[in-house]
């Protein structure tokens, strides 16, 4: 087990704008560790560094103490599941586990073992002479995992394996992954663009945009305390409410809301607001609930949209101009568009966050 | 609403990343980038030896015949092209009409062929489509002679039809630039027949319905939607068959026309006026390049080709008239298009100097055959061309697989000369081509290790290692294009180093396709005649020359069993390509002789 540490690294292409720029990162040994963020955000491009595809343009990478920037990709004992996993497709599912073992002149009784091992392991025993397209998709994707596990690389790195995969195997294969992971100890650098995933896998999430991080955390942190705008509305469905600085404390400041009086709201150290700037404050649809009008702790607003998608109703409420997400499992009186409503807002859930 | 507020906030996680500590790259970084990409300096330890070789008996070769060019008369020779009256203008102009020409004629054939076969179904049509390719897959030497014998004044149909209508002289005989103009169009054709079709079936059937369903009427969706979609099918096949047109040697060779812009290379040559020759090439040479550049311009340019989810239509010709016409059609299609191999077949059994004025041979054998395997003097060619065209193969092997790995998957500065280099072998004419190597190799130097390679066993090998080079090279892209970079970083993932996973990978994945160009680019090689017979050494006369011989001193029935072994050849190749993965479109392009 090793971690993996990346000081100020950044990376071009050309003479464009950097697709990674100036990206810190420290991955604890064992950690299950997610890049997340939309595609063209850099996190591949970053995963492919680390693996050795490319070489950053500034900037160090290391493993352990080991500085591992220049190093080639087949010095690196790292294990990689492509996204389209890459299988050989002129070799049988055993050969294809055994690649890198053959390479590491691993004895041929003791490679055969590690093989079934690492296919029992994926719960794919029996599969070994099979070839590659008589393997259905998450069939191959267990054998992808198999052939990087089995040499027992110091870090484990999957780009986007579960995105060819239906919804229904994407659910099974990330718990089984997760599974693997833990019982192999082995530090795993995920990349998604798919939220739900990172949150339901990860140790820690690094949200990334336009080649930047944005922020690192627990998916808790991530939710709960988005850092920026983009990460509020990234992850989840967010309310970015606009509200003047009344004061600013260290760690919260006191807002004008939208509807009458002030509050103080939860902010991060680095907040750098005073008094008199506009404050963004996130507020999570789940967390405002419907109200009646005439209820005097309610700010009154119009209903614009209403859609009922199973498990809750999602409202869009005009409040003043402002159009302010809510989703509630239970709908009193269940209003339809052009009703005037009330919207609690608690001002516990609410969040400073930066643009 | 009531305000609340809260005694602590948790303490929120810092955004990272943020700008301190960000260093800007130095130009130094750019440049290294720039220069190296991600993979160091390797690039350039693979491409080094490539662009040495590519420089040296291509580029180099061709600087020579322009340093060539201005000996003697020196710039009077390129004024000749300007006078009005002379050779040279008469031949540059014989050369462009003839092949202005030719692309009209090859368009109209070509364009309806693929119209026909693809939009319409009737009987007879698998008949046609199976048979489609097959005059332009025989060698231009042989094909060439095929139509002298089918369609010259002294051809079998001439005389056939002089014997049926009982008329004084041949009927429909065919000579001078009308005969060259019957070669191209059938060898030619296909350039645009398989452009077209491959247009045709590639347009997305939902845009003409589209169009039908916003209420165009059947004609106003032809000129509106499929000619504009068909457009840049058909202004690449054009560049094409202006190109091959333009390199045509023997077609001119054979129907007599002397001002054509490579006979005049090949009479200044044979006459000794070298000088002269490497102006005619020069000027061929800087028009076909020329050429070249404009297609790369107009391909790199958008293509209307569409991803098809459904599939083609064709209309069915239904009335009873209609299907026996159509049948009769096919099946005259299908007879002259199988005419002239079927014309070399039947003159291979023929008795030399037995058929003289008679509509078809009159008496029958199979010496020729024998002769060629008994007769020492006879079978040497054979042995000759199969060894020179064995080791030019392996040359382009090499050479194309690494080119097409370099160019397609690596990273570095002069990644588009490299491309282009190798495009050039391919748009230069097989007479140009002679004529660079006469001028480059005429004296010793690096390339040639000091040695003069003219008048020795080199030559020929190397001349069709430089014509063929391409054939592999693109095959070995087309084949590279289908296997998935990540396999190759995979296998270096996993511990492999760059040789062991280009070797146990990406090579073996691309064999089939790299072994398709192969047997491509020694079919071409055996068969080829245009840059033999300006360089060619007594010693070692390949084929095509021997062929050509033959039919100076009338022994056409040998010439024609010579001939017939190398179609054989290139049926049993074409064979072999097919069943290759991926080998199909190398077996189609394969039909597509430069002449």
């Amino acid at each position: 087990m090793v971690g993996v540490t990346l000081e100020s690294v950044s990376k071009s292409f050309g003479a464009g704008a950097p697709v990674v720029d100036s990206v810190d990162l420290s991955i604890d040994p064992g950690e299950f560790f997610t890049l997340l963020g939309p595609s063209g955000c850099g996190k591949t491009t970053t995963l492919r560094m680390i693996a050795g595809f490319y070489y950053p343009t500034t900037g160090r990478i290391r493993f352990g103490t080991e500085d591992v920037t220049r190093r080639p990709p087949n010095k690196r004992d790292t294990g990689m599941v492509f996204q389209n996993y890459a299988l050989f497709p002129h070799m049988t599912v055993a050969q294809n586990v055994g690649y890198g073992l053959k390479v590491r002149k691993v004895g041929r009784a003791e490679a055969r073992r590690r093989i079934e091992e690492a296919l029992e392991q994926v719960h794919l025993a029996g599969y070994g002479s099979r070839r590659i397209d008589q393997l259905s998709g998450g069939q191959q994707q267990r054998v992808a995992l198999a052939r990087a596990l089995v040499i027992r690389p110091r870090t484990l790195l999957l780009d986007e394996p579960l995105s060819n995969l239906d919804a229904k195997l994407r659910e099974e294969t990330r718990a089984e992954i997760r599974r693997i992971q833990r019982e192999a100890g082995i530090t795993s650098i995920y990349v998604t663009h798919d939220q739900a995933e990172a949150m339901a896998m990860s140790d820690r999430i690094a949200v990334m945009e336009s080649g930047r991080v944005q922020q690192v955390g627990t998916p808790q942190e991530i939710y709960y305390r988005p850092a920026t705008v983009f990460v509020a509305r990234f992850i989840g469905r967010s309310n970015v409410l606009s509200m003047p600085v009344v004061s600013a404390g260290p760690t919260s400041v006191e807002v004008q809301l939208p509807g009458a009086g002030t509050a103080t709201v939860a902010a991060p150290a680095d907040h750098g607001l005073r008094a008199s700037d506009a404050a963004l404050v996130s507020l999570r649809p789940e967390h405002v609930a419907l109200a009646s009008p005439d209820d005097p702790d309610a700010v009154v607003g119009r209903v614009t949209n209403v859609e009922f998608v199973g498990m809750a109703t999602n409202l869009t409420v005009d409040v003043a101009g402002q159009p302010i997400m809510v989703s509630a499992v239970e709908v009193p009186g269940r209003p339809t568009i052009g009703d005037r409503v009330g919207l609690r807002m608690p001002v516990a859930r609410m969040w400073v966050v930066k643009p | 609403m009531s305000v609340t507020t809260i005694a602590s906030a948790p303490p929120g996680p810092s955004a990272t990343g943020v700008d301190e500590g960000r260093r800007q790259p130095s130009r130094w970084d750019r440049l290294r980038v720039r220069l190296m990409g991600d993979q160091g300096w390797f690039p350039y330890l693979l491409v080094l030896p490539l662009a040495l070789v590519l420089w040296g008996y291509v580029v180099q070769p061709m600087l020579a015949t322009f340093a060539e060019s201005g000996r003697g008369e020196g710039v009077e020779n390129y004024l000749a092209f300007l006078r009005g009256s002379g050779v040279a203008r008469s031949a540059l102009l014989t050369s462009l009409g003839i092949s202005a020409a030719s692309v009209v004629l090859c368009g109209v054939v070509g364009v309806s062929m693929a119209f026909l076969l693809r939009r319409f179904s009737f009987p007879g049509r698998r008949l046609i489509e199976a048979v489609i390719l097959v005059p332009a897959a025989l060698p231009p030497l042989i094909g060439a002679i095929s139509f002298q014998l089918l369609y010259s004044e002294t051809g079998i149909v001439p005389r056939g039809l002089q014997r049926l209508f009982g008329t004084e002289s041949p009927v429909l005989a065919f000579d001078g630039i009308a005969g060259v103009l019957l070669v191209h169009t059938f060898t030619m054709y296909p350039f645009f027949y398989l452009a077209a079709s491959a247009a045709i079936t590639g347009l997305d059937p939902s845009l003409e319905e589209a169009a039908y369903n916003l209420g165009a009427s059947r004609m106003r969706v032809w000129r509106t939607v499929l000619l504009p979609m068909l457009t840049p099918a058909l202004v690449s096949a054009s560049l094409l068959v202006f190109m091959t047109s333009l390199a045509s040697y023997t077609a001119p060779l054979m129907f007599g026309v002397d001002r054509t812009m490579t006979m005049q290379i090949y009479i200044n040559r044979t006459n000794g006026n070298l000088p002269m020759a490497s102006t005619y090439a020069s000027v061929l040479g800087v028009v076909s390049l020329l050429f070249l550049l404009g297609m790369r311009w107009y391909e790199g340019r958008r293509s209307y080709r569409t991803v098809s989810k459904g599939t083609s239509h064709r209309r069915e010709v239904r009335s009873r008239l209609g299907r026996w016409l159509a049948l009769a059609g096919s099946l005259v299609c299908t007879v002259v298009l199988l005419a002239p191999v079927a014309t070399i077949a039947l003159v291979a059994f023929s008795v030399n100097g037995s058929w003289t004025v008679q509509v078809l041979p009159t008496e029958y054998t199979v010496q020729n055959f024998v002769e060629i395997f008994t007769e020492p003097r006879s079978l040497r060619p054979i042995l000759n061309s199969l060894q020179m065209s064995l080791l030019a193969t392996v040359g382009c092997v090499v050479v194309g697989v690494l080119t097409a790995y370099a160019v397609r998957r690596l990273q570095f500065f002069g990644r588009g000369l490299l491309d282009l280099a190798v495009m050039l072998a391919w748009a230069l004419p097989g007479t140009v081509v002679a004529i660079n190597l006469i001028a480059g190799f005429s004296t010793g130097n690096a390339f040639s290790f000091g040695q003069v390679l003219i008048g020795t066993f080199w030559i020929l090998p190397l001349a069709y290692f430089v014509r063929f080079l391409p054939l592999v090279f693109r095959s070995s892209s087309a084949a590279l294009a289908q296997v998935d970079p990540s396999l190759e970083e995979a296998a270096r993932n996993l511990g492999a180093g760059w040789w062991r996973a280009f070797g146990s990978i990406t090579v073996r994945l691309m064999l089939p396709g790299v072994l398709a160009g192969a047997l491509l680019a020694f079919v071409h090689s055996v068969g080829e005649f245009v840059a033999s017979v300006l360089i060619y050494t007594s010693r070692t006369v390949p084929i095509s020359v021997a062929i050509n011989n033959r039919m100076y001193s009338f022994d056409i029935g040998t010439a024609a069993a010579y001939g017939m072994l190398q179609i054989v050849l290139i049926f049993v190749v074409m064979l072999i390509s097919g069943r290759l993965q991926d080998g199909g479109r190398v077996a189609r392009e394969g039909a597509q002789w430069a002449n």
